[in-house]
């Protein structure tokens, strides 16, 4: 009772990276708490799944085995999830912030009047006093994120009500596994306790893969790359660079006339009016009619072997330096920094 | 074949379009410097909403947004481009609400209609970022949901087909009404302002919004039906005091703190290893990536 616990996401019989790291999280947290680390996997062939999930520390794994119950859809799955939880009261409840966590979370939360925060960055556990009512609580989560298109970072608690509910988004945290011999126990739920032949009133017809529209407008953290990364190969390192960071990669009007980027993510006049929270301009000179479509940009860097750029004048931070030596550093050192 | 459609959608700070005045010397957020506006996901739900319109003769499109009595804008500018009525609910006493006790109040609302076979919404709002209220709602009225949408085509008389797009690729779904769906901002944009349209629901108002207006313009209103937007308070709704607000709200904000965009003078860099493993900390440590 009052455990924390973690749902994992599981796809082709492999639990997911955010799981994984919500796991090695939540272990810290449940050892900090002084409770018992307890997952929950639903899906279908999941015999020997255990193997997967107890190296990071798993004292209860809660196993839904049901051909219906693969691939998700969110009926079955809250369905499991409300009853289990309301049956062992996890203090804790933890899920990636994916299209399977924040579709499931929030139904989970209401049907329990729990409170959920999404996508968070950080998870502590502290005191909380309460001036008005004179209370203190002690072990709360702190559930941290960032909030009003990324301007503020909030510190969001449940006081009173459980499970404390939250999702953070893959690579947040770090995977690392506690111990490959950790054994726990294995809890298999009779799948008909939980589910009725109503919650599968949503079937998947199909599922492909399918690239997604170019979309430079909405996108908080651009990466623009001018004539000055030399080819369209050149590009490549800039999508992975966004990929990093999590931006959508834009291009300077030389770069699309070149051939190195498609016209949907040109950046200025004759292209898009880009204003994002932070514009990464690499190998940009920066034209005026470029200049005009990012200038508002709350913050801009600007990478460029040429110290007199014009786009240097109104950049926020200035790299001098050749791109194909900064981004690559940029790219490690965020990964090395970021967990 | 004819739907009853509900669309929800909200006023929102314009929080994408964050300028260089948007943050106070303090490092708070500048509120003025924000403009109020359409959720841009809502505006794909409505247009989805639209469509199916469109396709399904008879079909109603009712909008409804809980907010100030300013929000009543987003009404005005839903029936500019195809809506047929609206709905502005709002209370003081839902001031303070986070997204449980949102979507307990809009669906005490909800309850007030008459019978709706989907609603539809935008998968989340930009100044929270949730995308919470729209499943916690299905969840308040038992209804099915699906999320992530980028086109919802109706197949037969009870069933709609989903296309939506998550991290992989995309699926395809179907399912039983009524249903919740919830759009994603990668669903087609919405239709421009219809210029007839604009000039039919120009003056159309909600009560508290009257208030200012000459006599002849109240003549207008009263005779005319489709200029008076549907207004309710907590009383109109029935709705339990205690589940909204701050009570009805499990999750508090303990504390805040203020990114701080420090521009104006620029810093420069060269290329050396510990210079931009220093620039990425800062920028991780600032929140500005990350």
């Amino acid at each position: 009772m009052n455990n924390l616990f973690v749902y994992c996401e599981i796809e082709d019989g492999i639990i997911g990276d955010v799981s994984l790291e919500l796991l090695t999280k939540g272990r810290s947290l449940a050892t900090e708490l002084n409770c018992q680390l307890e997952a929950v996997v639903i899906g279908s062939n999941l015999a020997g799944i255990e193997t997967q999930v107890f190296p990071y520390g798993v004292d209860v794994l809660h196993i839904a085995d049901d051909k219906r119950l693969d691939p998700y859809t969110t009926l079955p799955h809250a369905a499991i999830l409300i009853k289990l939880f309301a049956a062992e009261k996890p203090q804790i409840a933890l899920m990636g912030a994916t299209s399977v966590g924040r579709d499931l979370g929030p139904r989970v939360s209401s049907a329990l009047h729990s409170g959920l925060t999404a996508d968070c960055t950080a998870l502590e556990i502290g005191p909380h006093e309460d001036k008005k009512q004179g209370k203190i609580y002690e072990n709360l989560l702190y559930q941290i994120r960032p909030a009003f298109g990324g301007n503020i970072v909030a510190w969001i608690i449940n006081p009173d009500c459980r499970p404390q509910m939250a999702t953070v988004r893959e690579g947040v945290m770090k995977k690392e596994i506690l111990d490959p011999n950790y054994k726990g126990v294995v809890n298999n739920l009779n799948v008909a306790d939980y589910v009725s032949d109503t919650d599968f009133a949503v079937c998947i017809i199909e599922r492909h893969m399918e690239k997604s529209k170019i979309n430079i407008k909405s996108s908080p953290i651009l990466v623009s790359g001018g004539y000055g990364m030399g080819s369209k190969e050149g590009f490549d390192m800039l999508f992975e660079l966004a990929a990093t960071i999590g931006a959508e990669v834009g291009a300077s009007r030389a770069a699309v006339d070149a051939g190195f980027a498609e016209h949907g993510r040109q950046v200025g006049q004759t292209g898009t009016t880009v204003r994002p929270k932070l514009y990464i301009a690499c190998g940009i000179s920066g034209q005026i009619q470029h200049i005009a479509g990012m200038q508002e940009s709350a913050m801009i860097i600007s990478i460029n072997n040429d110290p007199d750029a014009p786009i240097n004048t109104i950049a926020d931070y200035v790299i001098n330096g050749d791109v194909a030596t900064v981004i690559p550093k940029m790219i490690k050192y965020y990964k090395k920094n970021s967990k | 074949m004819s739907l009853n459609i509900l669309v929800l959608a909200k006023q929102v700070p314009d929080t994408r379009n964050v300028g260089k005045d948007a943050m106070t010397p303090e490092g708070t957020v500048n509120r003025a410097a924000l403009p109020a506006i359409y959720n841009p996901e809502d505006l794909n739900a409505l247009e989805q909403a639209l469509r199916l319109k469109d396709k399904n003769p008879g079909t109603t499109v009712t909008v409804l947004t809980m907010g100030p009595f300013r929000a009543a804008e987003i009404i005005r500018e839903s029936l500019y481009r195809g809506a047929d009525r609206g709905y502005v609910l709002s209370d003081r006493a839902f001031a303070g609400s986070d997204t449980l006790a949102t979507s307990y109040a809009l669906s005490r609302a909800i309850q007030k209609m008459d019978k709706i076979d989907l609603i539809i919404c935008g998968r989340q709002a930009i100044d929270g970022d949730t995308a919470q209220v729209g499943p916690q709602v299905g969840e308040k009225l038992g209804m099915n949901q699906i999320t992530y949408a980028e086109d919802i085509q109706l197949v037969s008389e009870n069933i709609v087909r989903v296309k939506r797009r998550i991290e992989k690729g995309v699926e395809i779904l179907e399912g039983l009404l009524p249903m919740v769906v919830t759009v994603n901002g990668s669903a087609p944009e919405c239709r421009p302002r219809n210029a007839r349209l604009l000039m039919k629901y120009k003056y159309a108002r909600i009560p508290n919004e009257l208030q200012a207006a000459d006599e002849d313009y109240t003549k207008l209103y009263s005779s005319r039906e489709f200029l008076q937007i549907g207004e309710w308070n907590v009383n109109d709704i029935v709705a339990e005091p205690i589940e909204l607000g701050l009570s009805g709200s499990p999750t508090k904000v303990k504390r805040i703190e203020s990114v701080v965009f420090q521009a104006k003078e620029s810093k420069t860099f060269t290329d050396s290893d510990t210079e931009i493993e220093g620039l990425i900390q800062e920028l991780i440590s600032n929140h500005t990536i990350g």
